[in-house]
C-alpha cells in the first residue's frame, strides 16, 4: 500500500474504488498503480525488488517525521505515508529526491521506475500492454504495431523545403 | 596445467573504435580477437518492445554518476547498433580550441584540413545519405519551418541510414530490425572477421598488465547472457598490442583499475571528461498554431502529432557554429526522438505553479499530450569538467538492474562557461519554438540524474601537452608503448555537432601508428586495406598523410 502510495504520487490516478487509500485520486485516468508500477518494482529484473521493505519502512519513517513537522494528525489505519494528502505526500518525495538529499539517488530510483511502469510498461511485452489497453500508453496515444509487432510508418514527411539552408554547408552535408 | 591464450592484437571494445581498428589489422595480416562486453545480435534480434530484457535493455547501458549520466551501447557494433546514425564532421572551428594558457587543446596535427581525408575513409565505408527533405520526417520538417519562422537556417543531417530500407518507426535504439541504420555490424565488423578476426561477446574486460616481454595480458570476465549483474568465471590473453576502444565511459575505467600492475597512468586518463555539451529540451506544440503559423499539415488533416515517427535527427540548426562567435557560445540545435522509459522522466512541465516540474498531476497532463511533443537537443561547448573517481570492483559501474541501469564513478559539477551556455542555447529554442504560441518549451532537468550525455567523449584525451593529455598524437598511451586508445575517449573537446563521425575518423587516423608498432614488436601486419567493400579512393587520399604518422 505505501509503495502504491508512492507510485501514485509519481504519476497519479483516479481511485480503483470508492475507499481506495493507496491512490490518492488526484488526476483522472489510470495513474502508475494502474499501469503495473508494483509489479515492475517487484520484478528482479529492476534490482530493487529485495530492498522493497526498505523502501517501505524508510518511507513510513519520513512520513511520520513529515507529519509530526507540519502538525498534521495521521489516520492510524493505514501507513504513515498512506495517511498523507496527496499534496503533501507530494512535497515529501520532493524533498527525498531533492539534490543533497543523502538518500536522493535511492528515491530516484523509486520514480524511475513508478514513471517506467506508465510511460513504457517496461514490465509487459508493448504490444501485449497495448492490446490490454495499458493506462499509460493509451494515454500517450502511443499506436498499435503492425504486422509481426513492428512499427512502420509509411507516412512520415512533409515531402517539402522548409529553410533555407546554411550558406557555410559542405556538399556533403556537414558544416564547413 | 593451463595456458595463456596469445594473439598480435588484442580490441577492447567493438562499437566505432574497436571495431575500425579490427578490421584494418586483420585485412593487415595480423591475429585479433575483440573483446565485447555486451551481446552479439542482429537485425532478426532487435525487437520493438520496451520490456526489460527486449533488445532495448539489453543493448544500452545507462550509468549514472555524480552530476552526470552516460547513455551508451553495451553490444557487439557498440554505439553505432544504438545511435541514431547522425554523421556531420565536425565544424572547423572546434580544432582550434585553445586552453586558458592559450595552448591549443587538440594535437597540432589534427584539424579540419588534416582529417577530412581521413572522414572521406569513413564515409567510403560507412554508407551515409546526404538526406533531402523528402527524408525528414514530421519532426524535423517542424523544426526546420520554425527555424525558418524565425529568420534562422536549419539543415537535413547527414545520416547512416539507408532510405530505402527505413520505415520511420522511430525504434532505432533498440537497434535497426531493417538493416537501414549502417551500423558497424554491416561493414567494418564483418570485413574484419571476413580477414579472420573473432569477436567475443559477453567478455567484460577488468584489468592489464604488463608480461616481462613486454606484451600484455588482459584479463576479463564472463558475463552472463541474460542478468549482467551474473559473472562466470574469467581468463585473459596476452596480446603484444592493445586497443582500447570500451567507451569513454569504460576505457578510463579499465585503466584506472590496471594501475597497480601496469604503472602509472597519465594525468590525463579519467580527467577532462566532456559530455559533448549535451542538454535536451522538451517543446509541447499547439497543434493549430502549427497549422497556423507554419502552414503544415499532414495526412488525416494533422498538424503534426507526430513525435512517435520517425528516425532520429533529421534536421539541425547550424547558424551557432560561427568560429568568429566567442567560445562556449557556439553550439548546435538539433531536432531528435527519444522514447519513453528513460526520455520522458526527466522533462520538465512549463509552469509547475509551486508543484514539482518532473513528476506529479501536470506531468501527467504534459505526458498525455506526448504526441506532439518535440525534441531538441543541443551541443554546446563545455568545458571538460568530469573527473572518474575510483573504479567500482568490477566493470565501468555497479550494477542495479539485470541489464540498463548502474552507479558509476563519474563526477561532474558544470563550470560556469557550460551553465551559460546551456541557458543561451535554452533561451534560443525557446525565443524558436515559443514565438507566435508555436509552443511551451522546458529543458530537461539537471536535479534527478544530473546532465545526461549520450555521447561521451575525452576521458582520456590526445593531445601535444604530457600534463593534460593521457594520449600522444598518434593515440598511444604515455608512458605505455604499445596501448592505444582509439573511442570517444580519445577526443579532446566537445564537438558541437553528433560525434560519431570524428571518433570513427580519428580511428582511421590512429591505424597506421598502431599497424608500425605493431610491426615493432614483431607482428607480420600492413597497412593499406580498402574500405570494407573494397574501394580504394580514401586510401590514395591519405597517402600523403602516412609518413607523419607512421614517424618513430
Amino acid at each position: 500500500m505505501t509503495l502504491e502510495a508512492f507510485a501514485d504520487t509519481i504519476v497519479p490516478g483516479e481511485k480503483r474504488h470508492p475507499g481506495d487509500r493507496a491512490v490518492a485520486g488526484a488526476a483522472a485516468g489510470g495513474g502508475a498503480v494502474q499501469a503495473g508500477a508494483l509489479e515492475l518494482m517487484e520484478w528482479d529484473a529492476t534490482g530493487i525488488s529485495e530492498g522493497l521493505d526498505d523502501y517501505v519502512r524508510l518511507l513510513n519513517d519520513h512520513a511520520r517525521e513529515y507529519a509530526a513537522e507540519t502538525g498534521l494528525d495521521p489516520d492510524p489505519s493505514v501507513p504513515p505515508f498512506v495517511a498523507l494528502p496527496y499534496a503533501h505526500r507530494t512535497e515529501l518525495v520532493r524533498r527525498l529526491v531533492a539534490p543533497g538529499h543523502p538518500e536522493k539517488a535511492f528515491w530516484v530510483l523509486l520514480t524511475l521506475f513508478s514513471n517506467m511502469a506508465y510511460d513504457s510498461a517496461a514490465h509487459m511485452h508493448t504490444a501485449e500492454a497495448i492490446a490490454a489497453g495499458h493506462p499509460g500508453l493509451a494515454a500517450m496515444g502511443i499506436t498499435r504495431p503492425g504486422p509481426g509487432g513492428l512499427w512502420r510508418f509509411p507516412a512520415f514527411s512533409y515531402g517539402r523545403p522548409l529553410a533555407r539552408l546554411h550558406p557555410d554547408t559542405t556538399p556533403s552535408g556537414s558544416p564547413a | 596445467m593451463t595456458s595463456t591464450e596469445r594473439t598480435d592484437v588484442l580490441v577492447v571494445g567493438s562499437g566505432f573504435g574497436g571495431a575500425i581498428a579490427a578490421y584494418h589489422l586483420a585485412a593487415g595480416g595480423a591475429k585479433v580477437v575483440i573483446l565485447e562486453r555486451g551481446p552479439w545480435l542482429t537485425a532478426k534480434d532487435f525487437e520493438h518492445d520496451f520490456m526489460l530484457g527486449s533488445s532495448y535493455t539489453r543493448i544500452f547501458d545507462f550509468v549514472v554518476g555524480d552530476g552526470m549520466s552516460i547513455l551508451g551501447g553495451n553490444c557487439v557494433g557498440g554505439g553505432s547498433v544504438v545511435y541514431f546514425a547522425a554523421m556531420p564532421r565536425a565544424p572547423r572551428f572546434v580544432f582550434d580550441k585553445q586552453t586558458g594558457l592559450g595552448r591549443r587543446v587538440w594535437p597540432a596535427s589534427v584539424s579540419r584540413d588534416t582529417l577530412d581525408p581521413w572522414y572521406d575513409r569513413v564515409a567510403e565505408s560507412i554508407p551515409i545519405t546526404k538526406q533531402d527533405w523528402n527524408d525528414v520526417t514530421y519532426a524535423g520538417g517542424l523544426w526546420a519551418a520554425a527555424c525558418d519562422h524565425a529568420g534562422r537556417t536549419a539543415n537535413p543531417v547527414p545520416a547512416a541510414v539507408d532510405r530505402d530500407h527505413c520505415v520511420n518507426c522511430n525504434w532505432m535504439m533498440a537497434g535497426c530490425r531493417f538493416d537501414a541504420k549502417q551500423s558497424l555490424l554491416l561493414n567494418y565488423l564483418p570485413a574484419a572477421l571476413a580477414h579472420g578476426a573473432r569477436i567475443r561477446p559477453l567478455h567484460e574486460v577488468q584489468r592489464i598488465e604488463r608480461n616481462h616481454d613486454g606484451s600484455y595480458r588482459v584479463h576479463y570476465d564472463i558475463i552472463d547472457e541474460e542478468d549482467y549483474r551474473v559473472r562466470g568465471e574469467g581468463g585473459a590473453i596476452d596480446a603484444k598490442i592493445v586497443v582500447l576502444a570500451a567507451g569513454a565511459g569504460a576505457t578510463p575505467v579499465i585503466l584506472q583499475r590496471s594501475e597497480p600492475s601496469l604503472g602509472r597512468m597519465p594525468h590525463g586518463v579519467g580527467r577532462y571528461f566532456s559530455g559533448n555539451g549535451e542538454r535536451l529540451n522538451t517543446a509541447v506544440l499547439n497543434e493549430d498554431r502549427v497549422r497556423e503559423v507554419l502552414g503544415l499539415t499532414r495526412e488525416d488533416g494533422l498538424a503534426y502529432a507526430a513525435n512517435q515517427i520517425g528516425k532520429g535527427p533529421t534536421v539541425a540548426n547550424w547558424d551557432r557554429l560561427d568560429g568568429s562567435l566567442p567560445e562556449f557560445t557556439r553550439y548546435s540545435l538539433e531536432q531528435l526522438y527519444f522514447p519513453p522509459g528513460l526520455g520522458t522522466i526527466l522533462a520538465q512541465v512549463a509552469d509547475a505553479a509551486g508543484g514539482p516540474s518532473w513528476f506529479g498531476a501536470r506531468k501527467k497532463e504534459m505526458l498525455s499530450r506526448w504526441q506532439s511533443w518535440l525534441i531538441i537537443f543541443q551541443m554546446i561547448e563545455d568545458a571538460n569538467e568530469g573527473v572518474f573517481g575510483p573504479p567500482p570492483a568490477a566493470g565501468n559501474a555497479d550494477r542495479i538492474s539485470q541489464q540498463m541501469l548502474g552507479i558509476g564513478r563519474l563526477r561532474y559539477d558544470p563550470a560556469e562557461t557550460t551553465l551559460r551556455a546551456w541557458a543561451m542555447a535554452d533561451a534560443e529554442v525557446k525565443d524558436i519554438l515559443e514565438r507566435d504560441g508555436l509552443a511551451e518549451v522546458t529543458a530537461w532537468t539537471n536535479d534527478v540524474v544530473g546532465a545526461y550525455t549520450v555521447h561521451p567523449l575525452a576521458s582520456c584525451r590526445m593531445g601535444d601537452d604530457p600534463a593534460t593529455s593521457a594520449l600522444d598524437d598518434r593515440n598511444e598511451l604515455r608512458g605505455h608503448p604499445g596501448i592505444f586508445v582509439t573511442d570517444g575517449s580519445a577526443v579532446p573537446t566537445a564537438l558541437t555537432v553528433n560525434p560519431a563521425m570524428t571518433i570513427a575518423a580519428l580511428a582511421e587516423r590512429a591505424i597506421p601508428g598502431i599497424v608500425r608498432a605493431a610491426r615493432e614488436r614483431g607482428v607480420e601486419v600492413a597497412y593499406g586495406a580498402p574500405a570494407p567493400d573494397g574501394s580504394t579512393s580514401g586510401r590514395r587520399g591519405v597517402a600523403d598523410l602516412l609518413p607523419s604518422l607512421t614517424r618513430k
